[in-house]
């Protein structure tokens, strides 16, 4: 396969948020700025680049029955230095994703593509799978943020798109994060069976 | 003995852990469709939820905070988690085989089940005594079977229902659970 392929798929075929269903959490928890999708996009595809590499790069090292373990330290290795750098350089941005990040230890895309594609592909295809699949997430976040800040909000990107002042605040609290992402799932079945 | 209280009603009913902190968003919507799982799995992720946010704690506590060593703070608790999980599952194993069998396939997961791991961050952040530590990790625990017995509940009752085809499965879930934490929204007045 070439390298094209390996980071399309991510984007659109295998969509980790959309095609795979993984990555729920922060896709629902910090998704109310469009800000906030990019910042939680960056940080996850630097993450899952980072550890595809490592993890690539020792996968004839590391013993088989003690491969998960293994993973979960070097990810947890990356992931703290992400949150050094984010509180250094970003530290708004740090403050709004909060928990998230230290939580993208647990996100299952990153074990996932370890598991999947990272411990049985060399190091360079394992780099653009996980720019592939970063990018996919980030696309995907980014959609549901501009969903849920428009209509939230009433802003794109923090400037006002929607005249008058009474936005549905629903759609910044938690329920508009289930029924944004309900819907944006159900009108992806529907527009893919039309396709299919 | 107010505070207390009032930690107990914010996590179980106003912060609830699935509905408004989305936290153990997988198992919730992986495992709430048959109503014996749900409780099997809550049943799992409540006993190392409130092991993993004692021993977390202690960890933090009087042996990172000490010997500032804060920035091991997620790469120390993941790893107490994922040996926690292993170790109460051989524990289960030889003492208890009729739970083992229970809950048995749910204990694995649990080490990447983000609730565990953000409770825990949790506790630290918000400086909590080993006391408050206790009952938060327990409130919250109490919180995520709540909510996932309640779905469960609904999802097999959805199983007779005409949902539209393109909706079935995980968007109709979503959609659930909106409905249920709108529900949940009314709590936020209580404190």
């Amino acid at each position: 396969m070439s390298l094209a392929t390996e980071f399309n798929k991510g984007v659109i075929r295998d969509n980790p948020l959309f095609r795979l269903g993984l990555g729920f959490c922060p896709a629902l928890a910090i998704t109310t700025s469009i800000e906030n999708g990019l910042g939680m996009g960056a940080a996850v595809t630097g993450v899952l680049v980072a550890s595809n590499v490592a993890i690539s790069a020792m996968r004839n090292i590391i013993p088989d029955n003690v491969r998960i373990p293994t993973y979960i330290v070097i990810i947890a290795t990356f992931v703290t230095m992400v949150d050094q750098l984010m509180h250094a350089f970003t530290p708004a941005l740090y403050a709004s994703l909060g928990i998230f990040i230290p939580l993208i230890v647990v996100n299952c895309i990153i074990l996932g593509r370890a598991e999947a594609f990272a411990n049985k592909n060399t190091i360079v295809p394992s780099i653009f799978d996980g720019l592939g699949m970063g990018a996919g997430f980030t696309l995907a976040l980014v959609l549901v943020c501009t969903f849920r800040e428009v209509l939230g909000a009433g802003t794109f990107l923090g400037m006002p798109v929607i005249p008058g002042d009474t936005p549905v605040l629903l759609m910044i609290l938690p329920p508009g994060a289930f029924i944004t992402l309900g819907c944006l799932l159900g009108a992806l079945n529907k527009f893919q069976k039309k396709t299919a | 003995m107010q505070e207390y209280l009032i930690i107990v009603v914010s996590a179980v009913l106003v912060s609830n852990i699935v509905l408004s902190q989305f936290l153990g968003i997988c198992p919730f919507l992986g495992v709430s469709k048959k109503l014996s799982a749900s409780l099997g799995m809550s049943g799992a992720v409540s006993f190392v939820l409130v092991l993993a946010g004692t021993i977390t704690w202690t960890v933090q506590t009087y042996l990172l905070a000490p010997l500032g060593l804060g920035y091991l703070q997620t790469i120390a608790f993941i790893l107490i988690i994922a040996s926690l999980v292993q170790f109460v599952e051989m524990v289960l194993k030889k003492f208890s085989p009729p739970l083992y069998k229970a809950l048995g396939i749910f204990l694995p997961l649990i080490t990447t089940n983000c609730a565990v791991l953000g409770v825990a961050i949790i506790n630290i952040q918000q400086e909590y005594t080993l006391g408050k530590v206790l009952v938060h990790s327990m409130s919250h625990a109490a919180g995520f079977t709540l909510a996932l017995v309640l779905m469960s509940g609904i999802r097999e009752r959805l199983e007779d229902a005409d949902v539209p085809e393109s909706m079935k499965g995980t968007p109709i879930a979503l959609v659930t659970a909106a409905l249920m934490s709108m529900a949940f929204l009314g709590f936020s007045g209580l404190i």
